[in-house]
């Protein structure tokens, strides 16, 4: 099996060498395992950083967002013929010691994509984080009739199939419920797992802000009646 | 009845228009449709300007009282067609540049890693 880390990244200097540092190298039932970045038009140090890791880097020349990010990072993926794709966030809120929990599901072929669930449990989550995921699940599901406790995680775990099969068109932060919309087009099977989050004010500034959410709700109304 | 003021203004603004589109059409930058489409509606607003009496026909039809009413509310049905058009014509080229910036990352890795394998 052949799984690659795809991370996308913007603006991370403070942050990135931190966390790829805690990505693992090796996995248990893994027989090659890779990391690249995607370095959506970062204006600091962040590919430099990861070059000197190691790590494999894609550079945009300017900045897409998130969901621009993303397509690079399945591109990629597909291009390589990789068995599994794992999207792990560069701010630091994700902890790499999930990573085998969250491919478990894909490793025992009991589903096509896995979402790593912040909301399983009570671990301090910030109340205005709560809302905005409780409302885009709530979307989410009136949307694609697909119900997820965490619309918004951003440590995912896609297998061959689904490597093969999403088509992602968005390119912010509204690709996270296109995400749902391709698992329903394309019948993946689906599955979640508790992951653990870790808060910072640094993770905090740089997810989903409240503000964001008009324009995310336009963009995907918009989808529906272009 | 003699022109007044605003209309011989409007003529000739709507005549520009009407040229502009003419010479896009023939930059290739407007399709024949785009050029009919453009036509008929500067020509369409010309001919309510020369003749206002039209408008009321077509209000009364509508069951809008008043023919520059009428005017009024096509031509923000119209805008707001024209803005989505518009909006999505946007969409749709940020989707193309970032399917450009992609390829162009690709490939600049591809290259970074034929340049390692030939070093190595």
């Amino acid at each position: 099996m052949n799984l690659i880390i795809g991370i996308p990244a913007y603006n991370e200097e403070a942050m990135i060498k931190r966390v790829l540092n805690t990505l693992p190298r090796k996995l248990s039932g893994i027989s090659n395992l890779d990391i690249v970045l995607i370095d959506d038009g970062s204006v600091d140090k962040t590919g430099t950083i990861a070059k000197k890791l190691g790590v494999s880097v894609l550079t945009h020349i300017i900045n897409r967002g998130l969901g621009g990010a993303l397509k690079t990072a399945f591109s990629y993926a597909k291009s390589k013929n990789y068995d599994i794709l794992v999207t792990f966030d560069a701010d630091g809120q994700h902890d790499a010691k999930d990573i085998p929990k969250v491919i478990l599901p894909i490793l025992n072929n009991q589903a096509d994509v896995v979402i790593g669930s912040r909301w399983f449990g009570d671990n301090n989550k910030p109340f205005s984080r709560y809302v905005i995921n409780r409302l885009a699940n709530i979307f989410t599901y009136i949307m694609y009739g697909i119900w997820t406790s965490d619309s918004q995680s951003g440590f995912r775990a896609f297998n061959k199939k689904a490597i093969r099969q999403i088509n992602l068109i968005t390119d912010g932060m509204e690709v996270s419920s296109e995400i749902f919309k391709e698992i329903y087009r394309n019948k993946l099977s689906f599955t979640e797992t508790p992951i653990n989050v870790i808060y910072t004010d640094y993770s905090r500034k740089k997810g989903q802000q409240i503000q964001n959410a008009p324009n995310v709700l336009f963009q995907l109304l918009f989808r529906l009646i272009k | 009845m003699p022109l007044t003021l605003t209309q011989i203004f409007l003529i000739f603004f709507l005549l520009f228009a009407l040229s502009r589109v003419y010479l896009r059409y023939k930059g290739g930058n407007v399709s024949l449709v785009g050029l009919i489409f453009w036509s008929s509606l500067f020509g369409f607003a010309i001919a309510i300007i020369l003749f206002p009496i039209l408008t009321i026909g077509i209000a009364n039809r509508i069951g809008i009282g008043r023919g520059v009413d009428a005017v009024i509310y096509i031509s923000i049905i119209l805008l707001f067609y024209l803005v989505f058009r518009l909006y999505v014509y946007i969409q749709d080229l940020r989707q193309e540049i970032s399917k450009i910036i992609e390829k162009f990352a690709l490939k600049e890795n591809e290259k970074q890693d034929e340049k390692k394998s030939s070093e190595n």
